[in-house]
């Protein structure tokens, strides 16, 4: 039970987070057709920005000041970057996209190295919030799922209540038909790519400390994502939100478990011997799988159903 | 008001309009007749710069060949496409909200104006846009670009499709429209509304102005009628 309930409240956290990644890169996705494969590098350069903001003003102005850095670079490569490159079609964003990646990660080699750098959870943070059974609970976790569910709510709220979440729903289907009433689209996506990725880099700002900083981070986190998004469906944010959750909670619990195919057998009676041929393949235990298990998920959602969980489009 | 001079189209290598002149004045209704396929569409989608377009084109004295469509549609120039593009995901009453443009005042149009034109969409409001009926989304997708205020409104083909009696509310609407001072370029491949309400008509063939003049000019042109007008079997 104990057990149960710590994996459960960390893999939420982690799933919010993910949702946080993966909710900008949909938006985009549905947006603008391209699929940005630097997304998780703004997540990377968020955790940076944040380090170094930190290392002068300390955490609480840095989780502000991050995300809006992430942001401006976001809609600089909006503006003079994929805008540019738009009228060649979507094979050519995706390839500026894909070499964005690169060029962020060898940067970030540039100015801070190979190595990790030495961002850690705030002091003021870093205390049990309360304690379950006999596990102790960090705050800095609960502080996590706080922000990522203020996040989650304001998004809806922006994109549900106000005029400019309309002028965004609607260009996701009608991008024509909405600029010829008279609304700059163009400058209606930069300031979603910007959104985007001002998201990511608040992801990596509450990531980054929690796991590490590293030059590597950006390519990890990346794969996951893209499974998020393609499992939830390409386009779909409430879909997104349920894959987030899922693959937070699949991953988590995989890797704290230690069952094999063996003990199942074991369980119900049956053995195999040691020098049988399937013996180490049995013994393999689901926390040595739990690397794998996302992209197996990924593989059968597009062979059973391409569109993903609540995809519209095949994509 | 409205002064399009020599104005050339392509669709990749196809060259679809070959210098089309065509002028509308304040407060007048102008339709564009002719075929399937002749180009009116592109023609009015070349003015909204949807379409890349060589050319003049002024408003109001100002050069709008190449300006983006949110520019052309801040001058004042509204357009209806022949597709009724509503908002599926999203209320009557919010996509109504779009039509307005960011900051402007509508000084002619009130939502309440649409609502009274139109006493469907009052009651569909708060109905999400997609499930109007067929004519319901063509009135929407006209109500939302005079919210936006426009002084001249380029409607395509508004009446395809729909039932003789929405055909009629359409009429009044376009009759409600001209009274506001408000010029309209129709295009329209069926003749009776047209021929009805308009001062002016210029017919179209293969990418040109084929002829230009009143409304009982055409009806006393039989060759053109029968040129490019009727369906010959």
């Amino acid at each position: 039970m104990e057990f149960f309930l710590v994996t459960a409240l960390n893999s939420l956290s982690y799933g919010l987070l993910l949702f946080m990644l993966s909710s900008g890169l949909t938006l985009i996705f549905s947006m603008m057709g391209v699929l940005n494969f630097a997304h998780a590098s703004f997540y990377m350069l968020g955790a940076y920005a944040a380090y170094q903001v930190g290392l002068f003003t300390g955490f609480w102005p840095a989780l502000f000041i991050a995300p809006i850095l992430v942001g401006a670079i976001g809609a600089f490569v909006e503006r003079y970057g994929l805008r540019t490159v738009h009228k060649f079609g979507h094979v050519a964003e995706l390839l500026f996209t894909f070499g964005l990646a690169y060029v962020i990660e060898e940067v970030v080699h540039l100015i801070w190295g190979r190595a990790p750098v030495d961002y850690r959870v705030p002091g003021s943070l870093d205390f049990t919030i309360f304690t379950i059974f006999t596990t102790q609970y960090p705050a800095y976790r609960a502080f996590m799922m706080i922000i990522s569910i203020s996040m989650l709510i304001s998004l809806y709220l922006i994109l549900t209540r106000t005029r400019i979440g309309l002028i965004v729903q609607a260009s996701l289907t009608h991008p024509e038909m909405v600029e010829a009433l008279g609304h700059n689209v163009p400058r209606v996506f930069m300031f979603v790519f910007a959104g985007g990725a001002a998201l990511a880099g608040l992801a990596g700002v509450l990531g980054g400390n929690l796991f590490i900083t590293e030059p590597g981070m950006a390519f990890a986190v990346g794969t996951i994502i893209f499974v998020v998004v393609v499992f939830g469906g390409m386009g779909s944010l409430p879909g997104a939100f349920v894959a987030s959750l899922l693959i937070g909670a699949i991953q988590t619990f995989s890797v704290a478990l230690d069952y094999s195919f063996l003990n199942l057998l074991q369980s119900v009676g049956l053995e195999i011997y040691k020098d049988s041929t399937f013996y180490g393949l049995a013994s393999i235990t689901l926390s040595q799988l739990a690397p794998v298990l996302p992209y197996l998920l990924l593989v059968l959602m597009l062979i059973f159903r391409p569109s993903g969980l609540m995809g519209k489009r095949e994509t | 008001m409205l002064n399009v001079k020599d104005l050339n189209a392509y669709y990749g290598k196809s060259h679809i309009l070959h210098g089309v002149n065509m002028t509308v004045g304040n407060g007048e209704i102008v339709s564009l007749l002719g075929r399937n396929g002749v180009g009116r569409s592109t023609t009015i989608k070349s003015v909204m710069g949807q379409v890349d377009c060589v050319g003049s084109i002024k408003f109001r004295e100002r050069e709008l060949c190449g300006s983006p469509a949110y520019t052309v549609a801040r001058s004042g120039i509204g357009y209806v496409p022949e597709n009724r593009d509503i908002f599926p995901g999203i209320t009557v009453r919010q996509n109504l909200l779009l039509g307005m443009k960011g900051g402007a005042v509508n000084k002619r149009w009130s939502m309440d104006d649409m609502f009274d034109l139109f006493p469907q969409l009052r009651e569909r409001a708060d109905a999400l846009a997609g499930v109007l009926s067929g004519g319901e989304q063509q009135m929407l997708t006209l109500c939302r670009t005079l919210m936006g205020d426009p002084d001249l409104v380029m409607i395509d083909e508004p009446t395809e499709g729909l039932a003789p009696k929405i055909v009629e509310q359409m009429a009044v609407l376009f009759e409600e429209i001209k009274k506001r001072g408000i010029s309209i370029l129709l295009v329209e491949q069926k003749l009776t509304i047209a021929m009805r309400i308009s001062s002016r008509v210029y017919v179209m063939g293969h990418g040109q102005i084929v002829f230009e003049g009143t409304p009982t000019q055409l009806t006393n042109n039989e060759s053109i009628r029968k040129e490019w007008l009727e369906v010959t079997g």
